[in-house]
């Protein structure tokens, strides 16, 4: 029974390259979704090395898109942080789920791994732990393939996006809003997540007009999480 | 509290952006190193991580002109229809510039 254990955490060499190459093919979406960051980046006037350093240390494309629509020639920084951080929680869920076979690894591992969670190579390692095959190799090593490809994308969106000099006659300014339009429009439905997405849009729009500038999605992000904390699913 | 985006500014910007998100993906791990995160916390975050784009995009909606509104609409449609991000996105985007070439 432990040597079981010990191998479903097991992360060595081997098994982190294993994982990096399952991932190649679903990184090479990413890097679509990079171009289209580097380019939404590149018209909303960000700088290019921050534009590159963004990508490479935060790694969260919803939050990276979020940021430039709070993107100016000053950003305040609390609804920047709120923003990302409300859009970024879902990453205090994954660790949560990861946490019964993470606990195994030493600190530094832990801790190591977990810089590159992202959705793909969390939803890949959890239905290896749940098949009860090792996941800490696609964890990471997935991880490491989706992140190198999304600074890849990002650099070529920058590197054409500055060949175009009318990106609205394009639709171009759009990529932000259908991005995370089609990351809302995926996710879970149902008649309870509707509600909670009304009471969120219509709760950031009375903020949009009567409140200060950009207090709307901290407005609307808290209302539709106080609404989803008081009426629950039921467990299954 | 602001930050100018010339120069430095940027880059701390995007420092802050990345040590919320370190937070986040290390958060969850901590804290249920020493309690488990309840039902209720769960539900919160949940119902918070998808509120928070609606909020962003629902301004964006109502302000934008009519591509921009088109825009959302098809990539909407396409996405309930095959659930795939990427066409979903693009279909938004030529819908926004064909309209726009009228």
């Amino acid at each position: 029974m432990s040597d079981f254990d010990t191998n479903l955490h097991a992360l060595n060499r081997h098994n982190v390259w294993a994982g990096f190459k399952q991932l190649v093919p679903l990184s090479l979406f990413v890097v679509v979704f990079g171009v289209a960051f580097g380019l939404a980046a590149a018209q909303a006037g960000l700088n290019n090395p921050s534009i590159i350093a963004m990508s490479t240390l935060v790694f969260a494309g919803a939050s990276q898109f979020a940021a430039l629509e709070l993107w100016g020639a000053q950003v305040s920084l609390l609804p920047l942080a709120v923003t990302v951080f409300a859009i970024n929680a879902r990453h205090l869920l994954m660790g949560a789920t990861l946490y019964p076979w993470l606990r195994h690894l030493p600190p530094a591992k832990r801790y190591g791994v977990l810089l590159v969670v992202s959705d793909a190579n969390w939803a890949m390692s959890m239905q290896a732990f749940s098949r009860g095959e090792p996941g800490m190799g696609v964890l990471f090593g997935g991880g490491l393939a989706i992140w190198s490809f999304w600074i890849l994308g990002t650099w070529l969106g920058l590197y054409f996006g500055s060949a175009i000099h009318d990106p609205m006659s394009l639709g171009l300014d759009m990529v932000m809003g259908c991005f995370l339009l089609a990351m809302v429009v995926g996710g879970q439905k149902s008649l309870r997540i509707l509600i909670i997405w009304i009471v969120a849009a219509l709760s950031s729009l009375m903020a949009y007009w009567y409140l200060p500038t950009n207090s709307h999605v901290v407005v609307g992000a808290l209302a539709g999480g106080i609404l989803g904390a008081m009426w629950m699913e039921k467990k299954q | 509290m602001s930050i100018e985006t010339t120069g430095l500014g940027a880059l701390i910007i995007v420092l802050i952006m990345a040590a919320v998100t370190l937070a986040t993906r290390w958060g969850g791990v901590f804290v249920m190193s020493f309690v488990p995160i309840n039902y209720r916390v769960q539900q919160f975050i949940s119902a918070m991580s998808g509120s928070v784009l609606v909020a962003l995009l629902t301004p964006l909606a109502i302000n934008g002109d009519n591509g921009a509104r088109l825009a959302l609409l098809t990539t909407a449609i396409t996405m309930l229809l095959l659930k795939k991000p990427l066409p979903a996105i693009a279909a938004g985007i030529i819908a926004a510039a064909l309209f726009r070439q009228i």
